[in-house]
């Protein structure tokens, strides 16, 4: 039944490092297939070897919608390129020029003997060369200049004093940096890319690697070198007018730890009272910081609408309703709610950036909807920040550079045509988690684990009965119960222990006291797996009927046609507010295909 | 100790996306169609990246072929 592996999704950011480059040519190959790209012309004027970083640049432009040619200068002749020998650059007719130094292209550092009255005249001599590059390319060229400010260097010989001394080179550096920033605050066609803080981000260590320099005259790890394709495509995105505004978040163990329908508002883990607490804060307290510099917010969660919105009504959430711009809390598959959102706020999906702890959700929605970010969080939300910022997806240009850069580069809006097939229907997706699981009845190893689903679990829940160890036990022992609990692994591990039934025979007749599921494993077809397993053991015993029970409350609206999916039919019940349902044995076959079942033998 | 030749075939043919790319210890830059500086470069990284190794300057500059390049890696990992 199941399927191989499909392979993962094309998204290079979701590729680790080391696999994209062994791919990134055939990656490459399939990228240019696409439609709708938009053709761009970039120079770089290197100081350094700029091979590597245009073959990981070009990659990342082409995930995000632009076609790039590439004028690479000779390694070292950034300043003869600019200035001296403009010839060949002015033909090639660039959008945009990268002038790519690092501080090992730093000409003259004032020497150790500097004093503050001499080092304005050191700092000089290396801006004006720079202004000359710059000067040079708006005047033969008009474009849009991207120049990085310095790195520090890999060795302070004074220490601590080296960021103080006039002849310190960190402080060098830092002049140096002062410099560049005040040019391109003053100049809309200079935008500086920070080049220090992406080293920083990194740590110099991890940075500079010698090796690199002397073989390959490349100062940086290739680490290095991705971090400042990723930083230079989110800047040609927003000259461009394509950074993302739109942050979709998932809620439960995403703005907040628990799961709000199971645990309720009160239990949830937000606020400054543990450090998981703290960590959900942390990261509404980003999403806020977005918001605030106009980055939409929007839900998208698996829940009951009104549940859903109740947890912005607790006390610590630093997130509050009206800070959300549209809000989809339901059953129905997340892509389709995205798909809502974007028509709700008129606005593309590829300026969108969804995330969610889950990574089958994840997944879906990426392979689901082209063109949307989908970074691959993880579920540690104390991380989440950085992995966003990492991401760099809300990248802007001041706004006035946006205005002219917009005014000057047209920026249209492609259709992004999808690199692969969407999942022909619900059952292929279902195949593509690869999932296995195991079904047996009670044993030792799992009654405290199903005595506490029993009791926690509320919404995937029939009856809500609640159990002690005690009971569970005698339940496991008395042979008067069928008991059965399911585990489910998929491709993103394992859910651990996450459904039971538990069934009481009277005569050929099982009655179905409990089913539960734990609503991380909703919709997929783990109830019917359930279903084929407990028929099984059920005619084992002699049982010809089962029937089952639906007791409504608060938080359990979701199973209310839980029996009836499965094929039961309704029956007169005692119960005021309940339903009953039966399913007769006899001609029962087997219906679970999406799940591998494991067989385990402890009787 | 593992024939690594299966391993590094894959990461040529993927690096120079070529499926049918077949490697020998014999092979070298000269038999290896594309295989310039940058390919050079690529093959080092990945290489340096998937084996977790690091070679030492000067190291590469000696290796005439792929069979070099194998025994030096096989005793890379033998060191960590």
């Amino acid at each position: 039944m199941l399927k191989a592996q499909r392979p993962s999704t094309m998204n290079p950011s979701t590729y680790p490092l080391d696999e994209l480059l062994i791919k990134r040519r055939g990656l490459r190959r399939q990228l240019l297939t696409l439609n709708g790209l938009k053709d761009i012309r970039i120079a770089i004027l290197g100081g350094t070897t700029t091979s590597e970083l245009v073959d990981l640049f070009e990659i990342l432009l082409l995930q995000n919608g632009f076609r790039p040619a590439f004028y690479q200068s000779e390694y070292g002749r950034y300043y003869e390129d600019a200035v001296l020998q403009p010839d060949e650059i002015i033909a090639f007719r660039p959008d945009i020029v990268y002038v790519h130094t690092c501080s090992l292209n730093i000409q003259a550092f004032p020497p150790l003997s500097c004093t503050e009255n001499q080092l304005p005249g050191f700092i000089e001599t290396e801006m004006t060369r720079f202004r000359a590059i710059w000067r040079s390319l708006e005047e033969k060229i008009g474009c849009q200049i991207i120049q990085n400010n310095f790195e520090l260097t890999p060795h302070a010989l004074l220490g601590n004093l080296d960021a103080v001394s006039a002849g310190g080179t960190t402080r060098f550096v830092g002049e140096l940096n002062r410099q560049i920033t005040a040019e391109a605050a003053a100049n809309p066609r200079l935008i500086m890319q920070d080049l220090s803080a992406i080293a920083a981000t990194i740590g110099m260590r991890h940075w500079f690697d010698p090796e690199r320099w002397f073989s390959y005259k490349i100062a940086s790890t290739v680490e290095g070198t991705f971090a400042i394709a990723t930083s230079l495509t989110a800047l040609v995105g927003a000259i461009y007018g394509r950074s993302r505004k739109v942050l979709v978040l998932d809620l439960d163990n995403t703005l907040w730890g628990g799961v709000i329908g199971d645990d309720g508002v009160d239990k949830l883990l937000i606020g400054r009272e543990t450090p998981m607490a703290e960590a959900y804060t942390a990261f509404q307290e980003y999403c806020l910081q977005l918001r605030n510099r106009g980055i939409l917010l929007a839900v998208c969660s698996k829940n009951n609408e009104d549940v859903a919105q109740a947890g912005f009504a607790h006390p610590d959430s630093v997130l509050k309703l009206e800070h959300f711009s549209a809000f989809k809390a339901n059953w129905n598959p997340k892509h389709e709610n995205i798909l809502a959102i974007a028509q709700e706020l008129n606005l593309g999906v590829d300026s969108f950036v969804f995330v969610d702890d889950n990574p089958a959700e994840r997944a879906i929605v990426e392979a689901q909807i082209p063109g949307i970010a989908v970074p691959n969080v993880g579920s540690e939300v104390a991380k989440y920040p950085s992995i966003l910022n990492a991401g760099r997806y809300f990248e802007p240009v001041s706004l006035g550079k946006e205005d002219i850069a917009r005014a000057q580069l047209y920026a249209e809006n492609s259709q992004r045509v999808k690199l692969e097939q969407k999942f022909a229907n619900y059952g292929e997706y279902l195949d593509s988690l690869e999932m296995t699981a195991e079904i047996d009845v009670f044993n030792a190893t799992y009654l405290e684990r199903i005595a506490q689903l029993t009791n926690k679990t509320n919404q995937f829940n029939l009856t809500t009965r609640r159990y002690t160890l005690a009971e569970v036990q005698a339940a496991a022992v008395d042979g008067n119960h069928v008991g059965i609990y399911g585990k489910l692994t998929d491709r993103f591990g394992d859910n651990g222990l996450i459904s039971i039934v538990l069934g009481r025979m009277d005569e050929t007749d099982l009655h179905l006291d409990l089913w539960l599921m734990s609503c991380r494993v909703l919709k997929r077809d783990m109830e019917i797996a359930m279903l084929d397993s407990l028929v099984e053991r059920a005619r084992q015993k002699g049982v010809k009927r089962l029937v089952g029970y639906y007791l409504p409350t608060a938080k359990n609206g979701m199973v209310a046609d839980h029996y009836e999916k499965l094929g039961f039919s309704s029956i007169p019940c005692d119960a005021v507010t309940g339903t009953a349902w039966e399913l007769e044995l006899a001609t029962y076959e087997p219906r679970s295909c999406h799940i591998r079942i494991l067989e385990r033998t402890n009787a | 100790m593992p024939d690594l030749l299966p391993e590094i075939q894959e990461i040529f043919r993927d690096i120079f996306d070529d499926p049918q790319l077949t490697i020998t210890r014999d092979s070298n830059a000269s038999t290896v169609e594309d295989w310039d500086s940058l390919a050079h470069l690529n093959l080092v990284t990945a290489i340096s990246q998937k084996y977790k190794i690091k070679f030492a300057l000067g190291e590469l500059q000696e290796l005439k072929n792929v069979g070099d390049m194998i025994d030096l890696i096989q005793t890379k990992i033998a060191q960590k």
